[in-house]
């Protein structure tokens, strides 16, 4: 594999830090949204333009600073990267249109910060995708952390103070005392933390240092939300909708993904997981997030909670992708994650739109508002078809090949529990919709008027759900990167294992 | 028993400078009037001097200056015969350090005193407490 | 010229402390200018030196030229010339920064506090560089009594602390001059190199056992270890800003490095953490003070106190990870001291442009900070950001040494102690900053129709920033708190590899 060295990526971190002073210093809120667009699109323009050399099977490295001898701070890009960075900076784009929709449209306060963080968070994101080794990844990720704080608690009430103290208390606090330790625990057994296809664990510890190790990775990286350490998410649903859109369907948690993601197949690598039955641990926690997220979500009246439940649930599909250690599954999951950002985000979209059209938070209050925001709630419809999995979507993309994925590692149980959790999906999805639309007109809480949010607030989510159904047809390039990622991260895979595996 | 007689009395510079090391720090801890204190941080300084100047101390031992040999006339300088000057030299710092330090606290205490009315800790206590 | 850089580094802002109390007398604009010329010439010594001994160079300069053991020898090498860019550059930085809050706070004493001022400096610059076992007590003290008198210059209160101060200073101070006394008697000599020369014949010797324990302990009384900590918070809570924010980031990394220089440079690493075997015992000590410092941190209600506990904390980060007795773990403590004054300079000038606006330093009367003051408030986020140990800020990286260091000594619980303390750092500082952003609460929360009495909610907090001159040097601080954690690797490969002896692994 040849390897490029350039400073692109760094680019692709640095232009949405350099636009912060600029939104910062600019009076005008024409101009300050302006900046937000010059770097939203530079940023996406950057990395899309390193797409063509991945697939042509290079990978991209810089070494920003040499801190600790033996691990840089380095980025890397590969498929699986660019494929995040690839959905998120291209999310942010919409999302920055969706914003100013949202926020003008609410006269909200701060909004300079407002748009300063994000930007923030969107540099901190990439520069996870593109990490090269854990500490650089740490170090993003804690980036992360930090700066969607102020996002988070937006409102500077009660109940944003309240939310903020959980999601610190349980992202960072698993973060220094989870991720930080295991780290330095792994650097001190093996010297190095780089990421390689196949891990670099392999003989570092004992069966028992690694499980621990594992464990206290995965619960660490609390963004992913695993249950039990999920409960910051619905908590984090106070922060302005756009917020929870980006950041709660696509930046934060698949970064908590993408992290867990990488530490199975670049920290451990599938020969020791399978060698030590580490696997079946993984998928026995990933689908019991699975079930029990999509069962809390039945019980949720307020829209954004159901979404979060049912975002909860819908990463651990990606973490199951990751267990499941067949190309099959690795795709799928790399799949799922970007299938799902473009499905969540219209959901999240689309209760912002909501909101700011009629002030309703409840699934409740929304008995017959298909006839007031048709245009909306048929967004809704697609979007919550992409997540459920059902063609002529992404989301049934990434669920099939999941779902060939359990059948090529001989997990039936999984198949079952991938099934049984779409069903769940199906059941707090589909009656919002029904609702919406057919209902009697007393039933209806609504004039039968047409009324939608503004342009601002409707574009994006048309587009995203075009996106989502566009993704079913056109899955290039992401489907070739995350053929290719699965492809690298099981290429040292023992051969015996390998014969049944690769067979398609 | 005798053993420990002449180890006592071998070293009793050593215990000298103890016992007043240990009355300095008594009167540090436990007394209440802080110019006592100050007295006691004074005694504990001291104490530390002592113990310089005494172990340069020899037997017999004299200034380090150079003498005129009554019988030859000449000028020798016979180091066997002459106390440590060194030790000395070191004190005559340390002494100014101590007397600043006496300067500093006393200015200090001045100060607390012009504050409360008082050099009594308790009362300066019970008086931050009431506010 | 450049080969009496280390006798410059001392002397210019020796002398110019007379040159100020003489100006002061004349034309109280004057006292100023002069100090910060002699501290700017110490740091541009200071910095010079640093690079001429980068990769392991070792400057001796003799002074009077009088050769050790006779005369003092003043020596430079990647341990010291470290601490020495830090020592001057926090006393340079602080300085300027607090140039206005000086002449408010003592309007017809600014000639006092300059000289004091400098002295202070010369008096800590000097134990980092000295090689003489009692040339370093003289000028601990000179450090000492000028921060005594530093201390005593603040609140109501100032002077009780003070004088609380001094009789443990002293004591500490004693302990140390007992303990060079039997070094004395044992080896008849007080240079450093000479006594590491001499000292391993006679490792058996009880007398020499008792002069490290006793010089130990009167330095662990200096730097504040718990349970000798009682006097620094008060000390520095109650002293005024420009004071605390010199004396708190130096005086107890600069007694840090005294006790690296005793135990690793004047007696062997192999007597200090083998043959007679404390350092378990005192790493046990370190972790206590870690958790105590932390936990007593958590209890306190001013800002001042709360950053003066959380120095006790970090001083139990140094000593522990000196105690380990690990390269990762001296590398983490060494790290530590230049770090840890930086972090807490920027800390403690971000409180003092508080104090200077409000007037108060209480978590009641921060509310609305953020908004007010957005520099000075991001400037100690970042510091505290730094102390609770993100990356890529400076706190990180010797977070990162002392914790490799305990794994590889199997220490688990000092990795377990520096986790709790992050995370009551976490606890400490958004709790602040909860405050600052949520505090007061508005009316009405968002939702369309109340937007309007938000927008006007959002603007009646205006921006009051301390002054420019206040402000810009504090950025510029917490900015290099990130400078300094990328620099990481560079300082560790080119000048603390080289501090730390060959023997140790």
């Amino acid at each position: 594999m040849e390897t490029i060295v350039s400073v692109k990526p760094f680019l692709a971190v640095l232009v949405s830090i350099l636009a912060v002073p600029l939104i910062v210093a600019s009076r005008n809120p024409n101009l300050r949204e302006t900046w937000t667009f010059i770097a939203a699109g530079l940023k996406f323009l950057i990395i899309a333009s390193m797409v063509p050399l991945l697939l042509s099977g290079s990978q991209i490295e810089y070494t920003i600073a040499t801190v600790i001898p033996g691990v840089p701070i380095k980025l890397r890009v590969d498929p699986f990267g660019i494929l995040f960075a690839l959905v998120s900076s291209f999310l942010w784009i919409i999302t920055s249109v969706y914003s100013i929709g949202y926020m003008r449209g609410l006269n909200e306060h701060s909004q300079t910060r407002y748009f300063s963080f994000f930007a923030l968070s969107l540099s901190a994101a990439v520069g996870v995708a593109f990490s090269a080794n854990l500490f650089t990844l740490f170090l993003f990720y804690e980036m992360l952390s930090f700066s969607t704080y102020p996002l988070v608690t937006h409102h500077q009430d009660m109940e944003a103070r309240s939310s903020g103290r959980k999601y610190l208390l349980y992202i960072v606090g698993s973060s220094i005392g989870l991720v930080l330790p295991s780290m330095l625990l792994i650097y001190n057994l093996t010297g190095t933390l780089e990421f390689t296809s196949n891990g670099f664990m392999q003989g570092a510890g004992s069966p028992a240092v690694i499980t621990i190790l594992l464990m206290a990775l995965i619960f660490g990286f609390a963004k992913a939300a695993v249950m039990p350490f999920h409960s910051w998410l619905p908590a984090a649903m106070v922060a302005p909708t756009p917020v929870s859109a980006l950041l709660h369907a696509v930046a934060v948690v698949k970064v908590g993904v993408f992290c867990i993601f990488r530490i199975i197949t670049g920290v451990f690598g599938a020969n020791l997981l399978t060698s030590l039955n580490l696997d079946t641990l993984v998928c026995i926690i990933a689908s019991f997030t699975m079930i029990a997220a999509s069962l809390i979500a039945l019980t949720q009246d307020n829209l954004k909670r159901r979404l979060a439940f049912s975002t909860i649930g819908q990463l651990s599909y990606i973490i199951l992708g990751a267990a499941l250690l067949t190309p099959k599954g690795l795709t799928g999951g790399m799949l799922h994650l970007a299938t799902h950002a473009f499905g969540k985000i219209t959901l999240f979209f689309c209760a912002g739109a909501i909101f700011v059209a009629t002030g309703a938070k409840n699934i409740s209050e929304m008995v017959g508002i298909g006839k007031r925001m048709p245009v909306t709630m048929a967004a809704f419809f697609i979007g919550s078809l992409s997540v459920i999995g059902l063609p002529p979507l992404g989301g049934f993309l990434s669920k099939w090949n999941l779902i060939l994925g359990s059948l090529q590692a001989h997990r039936l149980s999984m198949l079952f529990v991938i099934l049984l959790s779409s069903l769940l999906n199906a059941a707090y999805f589909l009656p919002i919709v029904y609702k919406a639309f057919f209902c009697t007109s007393e039933e209806s809480l609504f004039e039968n008027k047409i009324k939608e949010a503004s342009y601002w607030c409707v574009i994006p989510l048309v587009i995203t759900a075009i996106g989502s159904i566009a993704f079913f047809f056109y899955p290039e390039p992401f489907f070739s990167l995350a053929n290719m990622a699965a492809e690298n991260f099981l290429s040292a895979r023992s051969v015996a294992a390998g014969a049944s595996l690769l067979k398609p | 028993m005798e053993d420990v007689i002449s180890f006592v009395i071998s070293k009793y510079n050593y215990w000298c400078y103890i016992v007043l090391l240990m009355i300095g720090l008594y009167a540090m801890i436990v007394k209440n009037n802080l110019v006592k204190k100050i007295i006691g941080m004074n005694i504990f300084q001291t104490a530390i001097i002592l113990f310089y100047v005494s172990i340069s101390v020899k037997k017999e031992g004299t200034l380090p200056t150079i003498i005129i040999d009554p019988v030859t006339g000449t000028h020798t300088a016979r180091a066997a015969d002459y106390i440590n000057p060194l030790p000395h030299v070191l004190m005559l710092t340390a002494i100014v350090v101590s007397v600043a330090t006496l300067g500093i606290a006393l200015a200090l205490a001045i100060k607390i005193y012009k504050e409360y009315d008082t050099l009594e800790e308790d009362e300066i206590f019970a008086q931050i407490r009431k506010k | 010229m450049n080969q009496h850089l280390p006798a410059i580094i001392v002397t210019v802002p020796l002398l110019s402390a007379f040159v100020i109390t003489a100006a002061g007398w004349l034309n109280k604009k004057l006292c100023f200018p002069i100090a910060i010329a002699a501290l700017g010439v110490s740091l541009y010594c200071s910095i010079s030196l640093l690079i001429s001994v980068a990769s392991g160079k070792i400057i001796i300069y003799n002074l009077g030229g009088w050769a050790p053991p006779w005369g003092i020898s003043y020596t430079v090498d990647p341990l010291n010339c470290l601490v020495l860019v830090a020592v001057a550059s926090v006393a340079f930085i602080n300085i300027i920064a607090t140039k206005k809050n000086v002449e408010e706070e003592y309007p017809d004493k600014i000639g006092a506090f300059y000289t004091l001022y400098v002295l202070f400096a010369t008096g800590l610059i000097g134990i980092v560089i000295t090689g003489d076992a009692f040339n370093l007590y003289v000028l601990l003290e000179i450090a000492a009594l000028t921060g005594y008198a530093l201390l005593g210059m603040g609140s109501r209160r100032a002077p009780l602390a003070s004088l609380n101060y001094i009789f443990l200073g002293t004591i500490g101070a004693c302990f140390y001059l007992l303990g060079v006394g039997y070094l004395y008697i044992a080896t008849g000599s007080l240079n450093m190199k000479d006594l590491s020369a001499i000292l391993p014949a006679i490792y058996h010797s009880k007398t020499i056992l008792f002069a490290f324990i006793i010089c130990l302990t009167g330095l662990f009384i200096k730097m504040a270890l718990f349970p000798m900590h009682a006097w620094l918070p008060n000390a520095y809570t109650y002293a005024s800003s420009p004071a605390t924010s010199l004396i708190a980031p130096l005086t107890t990394k600069v007694m840090v490095y005294a006790m690296l220089r005793i135990t690793l440079d004047v007696f062997t690493p192999q007597y200090s953490f083998g043959t007679i075997g404390i350092s378990h015992s005192i790493v046990w000590i370190a972790i206590i003070a870690i958790i105590m410092g932390s936990l007593m941190a958590l209890a306190q209600r001013g800002l001042k106190k709360m950053l003066s506990y959380i120095i006790v904390a970090e001083v139990g980060y140094m000593v522990g990870g000196l105690w380990l007795g690990n390269r990762a773990g001296i590398t983490g403590s060494i790290l530590h001291i230049i770090n840890d004054a930086a972090m807490t300079l920027c800390l403690f000038l971000a409180v003092g442009n508080i104090i200077y606006k409000t007037k108060t330093d209480s978590f009641d009367d921060l509310k609305g900070l953020l908004k007010k003051m957005p520099l000075t408030m991001g400037a100690f986020i970042l510091g505290g950001l730094s102390i609770i140990g993100v990356p890529p800020t400076c706190g990180f990286f010797s977070k990162w040494y002392l914790i490799s260091g305990g794994l590889a000594a199997g220490h688990y619980a000092f990795v377990a102690a520096l986790l709790f303390s992050s995370l009551v750092n976490v606890v400490l500082f958004f709790r602040i900053i909860e405050i600052g952003f949520f505090e007061p609460f508005k009316e009405h929360v968002s939702g369309h129709h109340e937007c309007i009495t938000d927008q006007i909610a959002g603007n009646r907090i205006m921006i009051e920033e301390a002054p420019a001159g206040m402000v810009i040097p504090l950025v510029i601080v917490a900015g290099f708190l990130i400078f300094l954690g990328l620099m990481t690797g560079n300082i560790v490969t080119s000048i603390i590899q080289f501090a730390i002896p060959a023997g140790i692994s």
